[in-house]
């Protein structure tokens, strides 16, 4: 994407294209729009987009060591799911007149960003149970609210998306259901995963609301329907009956039920260790690069042959 | 053995469709291979289900043929591979379709919708490699020449496949070659590559006599139900 300058917008048309939001009217692709709204709609959706794409990565690094034939199946088939999420997702992102491979280039030099999540280590198999369970749970309180999003194409594809990855959370519920039932080994092994994967999912919803620099105008925009804090409460409160289901303890001793709010209160999540792995310093940020630039740069040549292929073809065919 | 090898590239294929296309692929192989070993098991009758034929068999009972087990390679290596291999696939099930074996004609009647993709997704990447530029043409022909020796074994029979044959359950694996010969020798010149020329054929992942590479890829596959005999996933 070029640059471009913050635009000044002409008032009467901003105020048009805000009386339209308010009205809760669907943005489409060849609508005016501010530039900043472009411009936002293009980092979320461009994030989302290499979310999907970095997550193959720590799930991909259990498939090979899927314990049955049928937990294999179910992996190569979400992780197919995301990959195919990701490319939805770039096309949409395309339809605001950037291009895949630039957003793409983006990820490469480390100016765009993914979800933080996928920086933590996948362990054991339990971590893809956790994934499954609470890292798409997480993805679907927060999807939920974009599938009402101002912008059409993001919107639908959110609604899309969402149906596979209730479909992945529930895989996930079911493979920590099944270990936190099973031996003693593969117990301790989903509460670990619990335990390990129980923050960084709360971090997902990002910072609060006063400490996000981008809530405001999105809230405004219609692109964001509710702030990150509601969203982790939402969370929070489906997740905690879930997890007395399946016997297992949220790491977490401050969290109780508030009878006034009928929520359930939780401990203060550690911004730093937040902070820290979004700028980088978590155990696989720099692992998750460099797994996607060596494919980006292995895959040269194939794209390259591809490309010359399709030039000879349609030489052939001009000349016919 | 191959959906293994081909889940190998998810999330570090060329472009984001190819993730998706092989990750396709693995997936219909790793069901075919659980429909297979299911029956396999059902007719052994001996308390074994598919997964314990996958995750609890040690190198030398594992019967698949050796071109499958071979590490993935580069882009090309795995074109080349999995279309000399699902054209013979593509053969043997249509074959199978029509076993006096219910289960294995069903089986094979969806692995063989199925494997027409294969053939089609893997021969359209072999000519784009084949036609492309100098290095994709110089890589996949290298692919197909080291692939070649490890092609005469598919085609073997013997007498277990003989017994199956009589009783019109199996086919005989020796009667595909010519089909598979012609279907592959198009392709190959369509993608303006040479034939690779006669060579020794390796043989012996039929009696179990594998490449040192299937036990580290069973090292790795085997690894949960290994460490936690009898747990349940």
């Amino acid at each position: 994407m070029t640059p471009t300058p913050a635009a000044t917008e002409d008032p009467k048309r901003l105020a048009e294209f805000e009386a339209r939001i308010a009205r809760g009217d669907t943005i489409e692709p060849k609508d005016w729009m501010p530039e900043k709204y472009r411009r936002q709609l293009i980092r979320m959706m461009s994030q989302h987009a290499h979310s999907e794409v970095v997550g193959m990565l720590p799930e991909g690094n259990w498939i090979t060591r899927a314990p049955s034939l049928r937990r294999k199946m179910s992996l190569l088939a979400k992780v197919q799911d995301e990959a195919g999420h990701g490319l939805y997702i770039y096309c949409g992102a395309e339809t605001l007149g950037v291009d895949r491979h630039e957003l793409v280039s983006q990820l490469l030099n480390g100016t765009a960003k993914y979800a933080s999540i996928f920086n933590y280590p996948t362990l054991t198999w339990a971590d893809i149970g956790a994934i499954g369970w609470l890292v798409d749970g997480a993805a679907i309180v927060n999807q939920t609210m974009l599938a009402k999003a101002s912008y059409g194409p993001y919107a639908r594809a959110m609604v899309r998306i969402c149906k596979e990855e209730n479909f992945h959370k529930r895989q996930g519920f079911e493979i920590m259901s099944l270990l936190s039932a099973g031996t003693p080994e593969q117990r301790a092994m989903a509460q670990d995963a619990l335990d390990r994967w129980w923050w960084p999912s709360l971090m997902m919803f990002g910072p609060h609301d006063k400490d996000s620099p981008n809530s405001g105008e999105l809230l405004r925009w219609g692109i964001k329907q509710k702030g990150n804090d509601e969203l982790r409460q939402r969370f929070v409160n489906l997740t905690v009956g879930q997890a007395k289901a399946i016997n297992l303890t949220i790491p977490d001793p401050k969290l109780r039920h508030d009878a006034e709010t009928g929520n359930w209160a939780f401990g203060e999540i550690d911004w730093d260790e937040f902070w820290r792995v979004v700028k980088g310093d978590g155990q696989c940020n720099r692992e998750r690069l460099t797994a996607r630039r060596k494919a980006h740069a292995d895959g040269a040549w194939v794209r390259e042959a591809a490309e010359a292929h399709a030039a000879k073809r349609a030489r052939l065919e001009s000349v016919a | 053995m191959l959906g293994h090898r081909l889940s190998e590239w998810c999330g570090h294929g060329p472009i984001l469709e190819e993730d998706i296309a092989l990750t396709n692929i693995a997936l219909d192989l790793v069901g075919e291979a659980n429909l297979l070993l299911g029956r396999a098991a059902t007719a052994e009758n001996a308390g074994r289900d598919a997964d314990a034929l996958a995750f609890l068999r040690d190198v030398r009972e594992y019967r698949n043929a050796l071109i499958v087990e071979l590490p993935k390679g580069d882009f090309g290596f795995t074109v080349a591979r999995q279309f000399l291999f699902s054209v013979y696939a593509l053969h043997q099930w249509e074959a199978l379709s029509t076993s006096a074996d219910d289960d294995l004609a069903g089986i094979a009647a969806k692995a063989l919708k199925e494997t027409r993709y294969h053939v089609r997704h893997s021969a359209e990447w072999l000519v784009r490699l084949g036609d492309g530029t100098d290095e994709s043409h110089g890589r996949v022909q290298d692919a197909l020449d080291e692939l070649w020796r490890f092609t005469g074994e598919l085609f073997l029979t013997d007498d277990v496949e003989q017994a199956l044959v009589k009783q019109k359950l199996a086919v005989d694996s020796s009667s595909l070659f010519d089909a598979w010969k012609r279907d592959v020798t198009d392709v190959i010149s369509r993608a303006t590559l040479r034939m690779p020329g006669d060579v020794y054929m390796q043989r012996g992942g039929r009696s179990g006599m594998h490449t040192e590479h299937l036990g580290v890829m069973l090292a790795e596959m085997q690894v949960l139900p290994r460490t936690y005999p009898g747990a349940k996933w």
